[in-house]
């Protein structure tokens, strides 16, 4: 614990103001995604804890606000901020588990292609290359308008979408590590091309890894989000930020704008957050940028 | 005389590319005896590291073994399948190579890289293997042997490295180590060293040894015999001390001219004219001819082939040099 705290990770990141920030922003969505239920007195999704008659109230610091509702409400009575506090954790769940997912499946793409080569290194990477020249969100779009919607349904259209950042990053750094003759030394002491890969190529790959991973949970979200928003995303009855965004998008001009402008902005510093530090992770772990 | 541990038999070792057929080994014998250091020559692109891992089973795609045999103590291991030959890599036969930078896995102990080798080929249990180990380590001259096997490759000096790498080669009682130039990448001083631990082990383990490189002053301080490659064929071998007094072959002369030597200052060094030539477009004849200072008409027309000259000296050449240096 002493030598990480006195090493040079740790002097960069204390001198880093942006890596600071964007990380405790992120600890602090994390801190209320967890224990954020226990914080707020409303369960929003709990039909019998709404009040019809507070709806549509405004903030706490505008007329007609009730300390009850920091936030305000939208037009079933729901806290804002208790909505938001539900929402993020469907947001953050989807961010994660998307990438978790694409994260194992790019990754056993890539070390296959960049171990093994030929043609099954021209097919995933030629399927890769055939995926990147559509963008993503119209891949996401239809494969959700397709095949029906669900928090299961984005995660595998996600999946899809994000699986081949990681098999071009693991795949190129595959490529650069069995240069090396610890490869071949490991070939040369016996060792069968599934163990070699798993013990000698996996763990040599991983560190650009870390930093696409941040990376991808801040765009996994948004994507989520801009899917939910259009109306393909997460179903009713488990609204993430964006769906709460959309809902509110339907009364913002009706001059109530709490609804939708709030987990709009959670979203925003959320994945702020994440990519400062992702940023920072980046400059550090990578080494040809020092 | 008992049978050799490694037996070369007309090794051809060919490579499919676009611009045609490379035959990168192309008809090479040679033999190794146990306890023996057989010294492998040429220069790059000779044919020496394919010979090695044409050996080890591992000619990687477009390459292949395209004839002849490989017998290693009594049974041709060319034809093994690849799940046999897994148990001759790293048990059997180990190699050392060049870079000791990379050969090591950075993001493993060294004490865990060495037992991954005892793990994979000997039934021993975990603290046999780390004794074993630290055995290992303290024999090629690592103080402090218990604690370093915790230690990462970075916190190792490259003459270290090297002689880690050498300690795994060693440490499933391989009955044959391939060293690929083992010391070219580390200092006159520590390729010293490193050259008297690996010949102090193989003296004390009674393994075999072939010794890749492109260094004659390692090979005569090292080898019991020389293999002199050139194209991809044995141009000349014998023992050590003889190819040195009195080579035969005018590539070994060339080779062994262009070494300065220190009884000898006012002599400019020689080098070999011209350079190794594309060994797809060598047709008929000597494939040393174009550089060959005693090139004659037959050179162009046949191909020499190796036949005894004197004493333990084979050579393919149809004039082969007679005078002793």
């Amino acid at each position: 614990m002493q030598r990480l705290l006195s090493s040079e990770f740790v002097h960069n990141y204390r001198h880093n103001i942006p890596a600071v920030l964007g990380s405790l922003l992120v600890l602090a969505f994390a801190f209320l995604a967890i224990f954020g239920p226990l914080l707020v007195w409303q369960d929003p999704y709990d039909v019998s804890q709404l009040e019809l008659m507070d709806s549509f109230k405004p903030p706490v610091w505008l007329e007609g606000g009730h300390p009850r509702y920091l936030l305000g409400t939208d037009g079933q009575g729901r806290d804002v901020l208790a909505s938001i506090i539900y929402g993020a954790r469907i947001s953050a769940f989807i961010g994660i588990a998307a990438m978790a997912c694409s994260c194992v499946i790019g990754t056993i793409l890539g070390l296959i292609s960049g171990y093994y080569g030929g043609m099954l290194d021209a097919v995933i990477m030629r399927v890769a290359d055939i995926q990147l020249s559509f963008p993503s969100m119209l891949i996401a779009l239809f494969l959700m308008s397709a095949f029906g919607n669900g928090i299961g349904m984005i995660l595998i259209a996600l999946t899809a979408v994000g699986w081949v950042v990681y098999a071009r990053t693991v795949r190129g750094s595959t490529l650069s590590e069995i240069q090396k003759e610890y490869i071949q030394a490991a070939r040369v002491a016996g060792l069968s091309d599934t163990e070699i890969i798993r013990r000698h190529v996996l763990p040599n790959v991983l560190t650009p890894l870390i930093v696409v991973s941040t990376i991808q949970v801040g765009s996994f979200i948004l994507i989520e989000a801009s899917l939910s928003f259009l109306g393909v995303g997460v179903p009713i009855t488990e609204p993430s930020l964006g769906l709460l965004v959309k809902e509110g998008f339907d009364v913002l001009f009706s001059g109530i704008w709490w609804t939708s402008a709030f987990p709009g902005l959670f979203i925003m510093f959320l994945v702020f957050g994440i990519n400062l530090f992702g940023d920072f992770l980046r400059d550090e772990l990578n080494p040809r940028l020092r | 005389m008992a049978e050799p541990l490694l037996d070369l038999r007309e090794l051809q070792t060919h490579f499919q590319t676009f611009g045609g057929l490379v035959k990168a080994v192309d008809g090479v014998s040679f033999n190794v005896k146990a306890g023996e250091i057989v010294g492998l020559v040429g220069e790059s692109g000779g044919g020496k590291s394919v010979i090695g891992f044409s050996i080890l089973g591992l000619v990687d795609p477009p390459g292949r073994i395209a004839g002849g045999e490989i017998r290693f103590d009594g049974r041709d291991i060319s034809k093994l399948g690849e799940r046999e030959m897994r148990n001759v890599r790293g048990r059997d036969i180990a190699m050392v190579f060049q870079d000791p930078m990379t050969s090591l896995n950075p993001v493993y102990t060294i004490g865990r890289q060495m037992d991954e080798v005892l793990r994979l080929h000997t039934n021993l249990d975990e603290a046999a293997r780390r004794i074993r180990c630290i055995r290992m380590l303290e024999d090629v001259g690592i103080s402090g042997a218990e604690s370093r096997l915790d230690a990462y490759p970075h916190q190792f000096s490259g003459g270290m490295r090297q002689r880690v790498v050498i300690a795994i080669a060693l440490l499933a009682g391989s009955r044959l180590i391939i060293a690929d130039e083992p010391t070219t990448a580390l200092d006159v001083t520590v390729q010293s060293q490193i050259l008297k631990l690996m010949r102090r082990q193989v003296q004390e383990t009674g393994a075999a040894m072939i010794l890749i490189t492109h260094d004659l002053a390692v090979v005569s301080e090292m080898a019991d015999r020389v293999v002199v490659l050139y194209c991809g064929k044995v141009v000349e071998r014998g023992l050590t001390e003889e190819v040195i007094r009195s080579p035969a072959h005018p590539y070994t002369r060339g080779l062994l001219d262009s070494i300065p030597r220190i009884t000898d200052r006012q002599r400019r060094l020689r080098q070999i004219p011209g350079t190794v030539p594309d060994i797809r477009t060598l047709g008929a004849g000597c494939s040393f001819r174009g550089r060959c200072a005693h090139a004659q008409p037959l050179c162009a027309e046949r191909s020499p082939e190796l036949a005894p000259v004197r004493g333990s000296l084979d050579a393919a050449c149809h004039f082969p040099l007679q005078e002793t240096l």
